[in-house]
């Protein structure tokens, strides 16, 4: 028990994350209206994503000092659940973008930018597809795996800030840094990113000791 | 010492592409049909090949000759002179060497494409200075990180497909860059309008290239 208190402490920041999301009282902006309640899931899964892909690639590093097979099955299952965070995350964007922008996808650049990052990462599982002896996959995987997160940082952090952006924050829309991201949505934003990503961290968690075991079962079967 | 061993290197690839001119004369022709078949698909409505397609044209004509030429770049080496290089040079030395020449091989290519494309789809570029500018850090940018995905494509099996699918998302933010650029350049704004994304392209280079620097001896021991 002792151990697993983080589990506990997701589960609890994630129901607090839900019912005060959907009910507590929320300021009240032009266009936005009740769709500032998506702060609390869209905006967390970008936050998960990121972590979740930099724990992928820091196994990725390890692997490549200590090859071992657990580093090779974090770094793997890291990727894909770092994959599932940026659909969700895609497609909650899309859902309010229909309703605050009119459209699903109006060529905004960190909409094109994170589409081309889930691209890097289809692209990661094609690369580990392709191969068949397992030293060679992963240790050419890893390798792709830190040129393509070295590729994904100019890509999400520095290009949409050089050109004007439909979102919230940027060209002139109402962010929720500056003046209006008060005290109320703070309380449930924070707890909410950090119980999306330890979420996260806990599937990755399951399914690399899942795919661990049943490797260790092939050797000895 | 690493100096020398890349000078050498690239010495041997620039004999090597000489000798064996059937590559070269490949990409050549290859750049030349297509920007031809381009023309004969704009030439009859050069109405439509407003100055926004135009530049798109250009880069994407330049961003798959980039994929072909520098795709060949590892798989064109045999089994037997890479066990060759693997016993007497360094790794850094080899992809340094590489990123050279192929910077050098796509700054020739993109010139005659550049050329060819301007004499026959007319040239509308006012800043040719500045245009030429952003065809080196084109030229610059395409070859640093399509030397590397081409070294991680050449070890798996159905590489060709790889190479394509692996380096178009990593090179797209470079070419939107690139795309911005050049079309400041077309259109004679101020020099200063394109700091911006000069200092942000050299940026992303400095990046490709030292981790790439980085990686390369992971891939090179396989």
């Amino acid at each position: 028990m002792k151990k697993n208190w983080w589990k506990v402490l997701a589960v609890v920041l994630l129901v607090f994350t839900v019912v005060a999301g959907m009910l507590a009282e929320v300021p009240r902006l032009a266009i936005l209206n009740e769709t500032i309640r998506n702060l609390f899931f869209h905006v967390p899964m970008w936050f998960g994503m990121i972590l979740i892909l930099l724990v992928s690639v820091v196994y990725s590093i390890k692997y490549l000092s200590d090859p071992t097979v657990k580093n090779d099955v974090i770094a793997f299952e890291a990727a894909k659940v770092g994959i599932l965070f940026g659909v969700l995350g895609i497609v909650t964007g899309m859902e309010w973008a229909k309703f605050t922008w009119g459209e699903y996808w109006s060529n905004d650049p960190k909409q094109n930018a994170s589409a081309i990052g889930l691209l890097i990462y289809f692209a990661y599982l094609v690369l580990r597809s392709s191969f068949s002896e397992q030293q060679q996959r992963a240790r050419i995987s890893a390798v792709y795996n830190i040129f393509a997160f070295a590729a994904l940082i100019p890509l999400l952090f520095i290009l949409p800030r050089l050109t004007d952006s439909l979102h919230p924050g940027n060209g002139g829309n109402p962010g929720f840094n500056t003046y209006d991201m008060d005290s109320s949505l703070r309380i449930i934003f924070y707890p909410a990113v950090l119980g999306w990503t330890l979420l996260g961290i806990w599937m990755v968690n399951v399914k690399s000791r899942l795919e661990i075991l049943r490797q260790r079962l092939y050797e000895t079967v | 010492m690493l100096f020398k061993e890349i000078l050498y290197l690239i010495r041997k690839d620039l004999v090597l592409e000489w000798r064996q001119k059937y590559a070269l004369n490949g990409m050549l022709l290859y750049v030349g049909s297509v920007v031809f078949v381009c023309y004969l698909s704009f030439g009859m409505r050069s109405n439509l090949l407003v100055a926004p397609v135009w530049n798109a044209l250009l880069w994407i004509i330049l961003l798959f000759t980039s994929v072909n030429a520098i795709a060949k770049s590892f798989m064109q080496e045999n089994r037997g002179r890479l066990l060759y290089f693997y016993s007497i040079v360094s790794p850094q030395g080899i992809i340094l060497a590489k990123i050279i020449y192929n910077t050098l091989l796509m700054l020739l290519l993109a010139i005659i494409c550049f050329v060819f494309y301007g004499f026959v789809l007319g040239n509308p570029v006012e800043d040719v200075p500045m245009f030429l500018l952003s065809l080196l850090l084109g030229a610059l940018g395409f070859s640093t990180s399509l030397t590397m995905i081409s070294s991680i494509a050449s070890k798996a099996a159905n590489s060709s497909t790889l190479m394509a699918v692996l380096s178009f998302p990593v090179i797209v933010p470079m070419l939107l860059m690139l795309m911005k650029m050049s079309k400041n350049a077309m259109d004679g704004l101020e020099r200063s309008a394109s700091l911006d994304e000069l200092l942000t392209l050299l940026a992303i280079n400095m990046i490709v290239v030292t981790v790439s620097y980085i990686l390369f001896p992971y891939l090179w021991r396989s």
